[in-house]
């Protein structure tokens, strides 16, 4: 008998658990703050169910239609067709700027302070040398990436009317790429930034009429210093990536302008 | 993942019931019987406007009247009825000479339809909503991009080398691995050339290509000229890259990596 009661409250308890709860969870999805953030269409809201009209709303109805139309071709959303080559670029970028951010807490662009920055960021900050990776790695792979993308465009001819300038834009944005990569390089202030860097801009001194104000320019001087650091650290964490900023905006706009990506074939 | 787009599924709905519609209409005509014939004139009413319909009642009370057999009648006055135009009336009935039920000089012959003779600009396009189908994948290649670089930057560490001696040059000193191919050209050529020129020009030509490519196909096999061309740069640029990575040594000399080992920093 008493097993037999027992038994009879346990399974109430249970039930009245999993009524408390998913009351809980209808009193926040019908609360005034839960309803003002996601807008209507949102998957998050109350009552959302998947319609048509609803797939819609996902995007109208959110920041997703900043980058995104509501429906796009389907041979777009085929991994086979662009393998995500620009996505992925897009992506790596936020990543890079994220661990950027994370490393700008604790570098200092002087010849004095840099390098000492750096291997303190390893030796004793937390995650210091895991977040450092991550920008390194994830920079070459932007670089690989932006080129794969290229030669992708490139291969679907998808540079033809009307995307020619979409495609000036993304040269212009490889270049940057490969800028903003270059000017990184030289921050470490190690042994290998410094002499792959005085390589680099070596060769941009021999620019015709004016190389030897190219390089005065670049380097802040006559040699690679505390004033090329410095320079090329405002290059690196504010001035190009603005710049790409802009024209990323551009390159993603006229993909949608110039009736979304290209093909099929 | 597959989603037939709204329109189709519309059309597709409409043409299934337009068939059932006709099917059973089918099926009354062929009962023969004068009963049938209302039933399928009343789901026809719907489409069929309401003069039509008088001048179609008209011709049949004519026809009825008249001396043709009455089921061969009652068959004939719906395809006329459905079709728009009545031509029996203007034979049997009382009607003057030349003219319709109604007094009317006029028929109507045929409709043609938009597309049958004029170009429709506007091709409905087979497309697929962002979210889910888009958004999905894009999530799940951000995911496998984090993941893949913070488990690679777990196991490999990026390098760090002593602090920035001017006094002592590394022997071999390379530039990035992106500009090793621009490295190797100093090999051949002058600095101006390999460090300026064939750079410029390589980007003033990439940045012109749709202008210079007036081929209007995207298909590959009306494009062999540009795919070979960016194929044979890229491929040659690619392996200037691994030479100048892999094949340079001391003084920047030609060895093999695996004899003399790896002279490159990421």
């Amino acid at each position: 008998m008493a097993i037999d009661t027992d038994d009879e409250i346990k399974a109430p308890v249970k039930v009245r658990i999993s009524e408390k709860l998913s009351k809980l969870g209808n009193d926040v999805q019908g609360s005034q703050a839960w309803s003002s953030i996601f807008r209507p269409g949102s998957i998050f809201r109350k009552g959302y169910t998947d319609s048509p009209r609803n797939r819609s709303y996902v995007i109208m109805n959110s920041v997703m239609y900043h980058l995104h139309p509501v429906k796009v071709k389907r041979h777009a959303v085929k991994v086979s067709y662009t393998l995500c080559l620009g996505g992925l670029t897009f992506f790596l970028f936020i990543l890079l700027t994220i661990t950027g951010i994370f490393l700008m807490f604790f570098y200092r662009p002087t010849a004095a302070a840099a390098w000492d920055d750096i291997y303190n960021l390893q030796a004793s900050v937390t995650f210091g040398l895991l977040v450092r990776n991550m920008h390194r790695w994830a920079a070459h792979l932007m670089v690989l990436t932006v080129f794969l993308h290229m030669a992708r465009v490139f291969y679907h001819g998808a540079y033809k009317p009307p995307r020619e300038f979409n495609w000036v834009i993304g040269v212009i944005l490889l270049t940057l790429t490969l800028l903003l990569s270059f000017t990184g390089y030289l921050l470490p202030w190690d042994q290998l930034a410094l002499w792959a860097v005085t390589v680099g801009t070596n060769m941009m001194g021999y620019t015709p009429v004016l190389g030897d104000q190219v390089r005065f320019v670049l380097l802040g001087g006559f040699d690679i210093g505390t004033d090329t650091l410095l320079r090329w650290y405002v290059l690196h964490v504010l001035m190009l990536p603005f710049v790409a900023v802009i024209f990323m905006a551009i390159h993603f706009w006229r993909v949608r302008k110039d009736g979304g990506i290209s093909g099929p074939l | 993942m597959v989603e037939i787009p709204e329109h189709l599924r519309k059309r597709a709905e409409e043409a299934r019931a337009k068939a059932a519609a006709k099917a059973a209409a089918e099926a009354g005509g062929t009962a023969g019987a004068g009963a049938e014939m209302t039933d399928a004139q009343k789901s026809a009413a719907a489409k069929i406007p309401p003069h039509l319909l008088e001048r179609s009642k008209a011709a049949k009370a004519a026809a009825a009247s008249g001396t043709d057999a009455a089921p061969q009648a009652a068959s004939a006055a719906p395809a006329a009825s459905t079709s728009g135009a009545s031509a029996t009336p203007a034979t049997v009935g009382s009607a003057p000479v030349a003219t319709g039920p109604g007094g009317h000089t006029q028929r109507l012959l045929t409709v043609v339809k938009s597309g049958s003779i004029q170009d429709v600009k506007s091709v409905p396009q087979d497309k697929v909503h962002v979210w889910p189908h888009l958004l999905v994948v894009e999530f799940a290649a951000a995911l496998f991009v984090t993941a893949f670089t913070t488990i690679f930057s777990i196991f490999v560490n990026a390098p760090l080398l002593e602090l920035a001696n001017f006094n002592e040059t590394p022997n071999p000193s390379k530039a990035p691995w992106y500009f090793l191919g621009l490295q190797e050209l100093l090999t051949m050529f002058h600095p101006m050339v390999a460090g300026v020129t064939i750079p410029g020009i390589g980007i003033f030509l990439l940045i012109l290509a749709p202008y210079i490519d007036k081929n209007p196909s995207n298909k590959p096999e009306d494009r062999k000229f540009a795919i070979s061309l960016m194929t044979v740069h890229l491929m040659f640029w690619a392996v200037l890259v691994m030479i100048g990575s892999f094949f340079r040594g001391p003084g920047f000399n030609f060895v093999f990596p695996w004899e003399a080992g790896l002279f490159f920093e990421l």
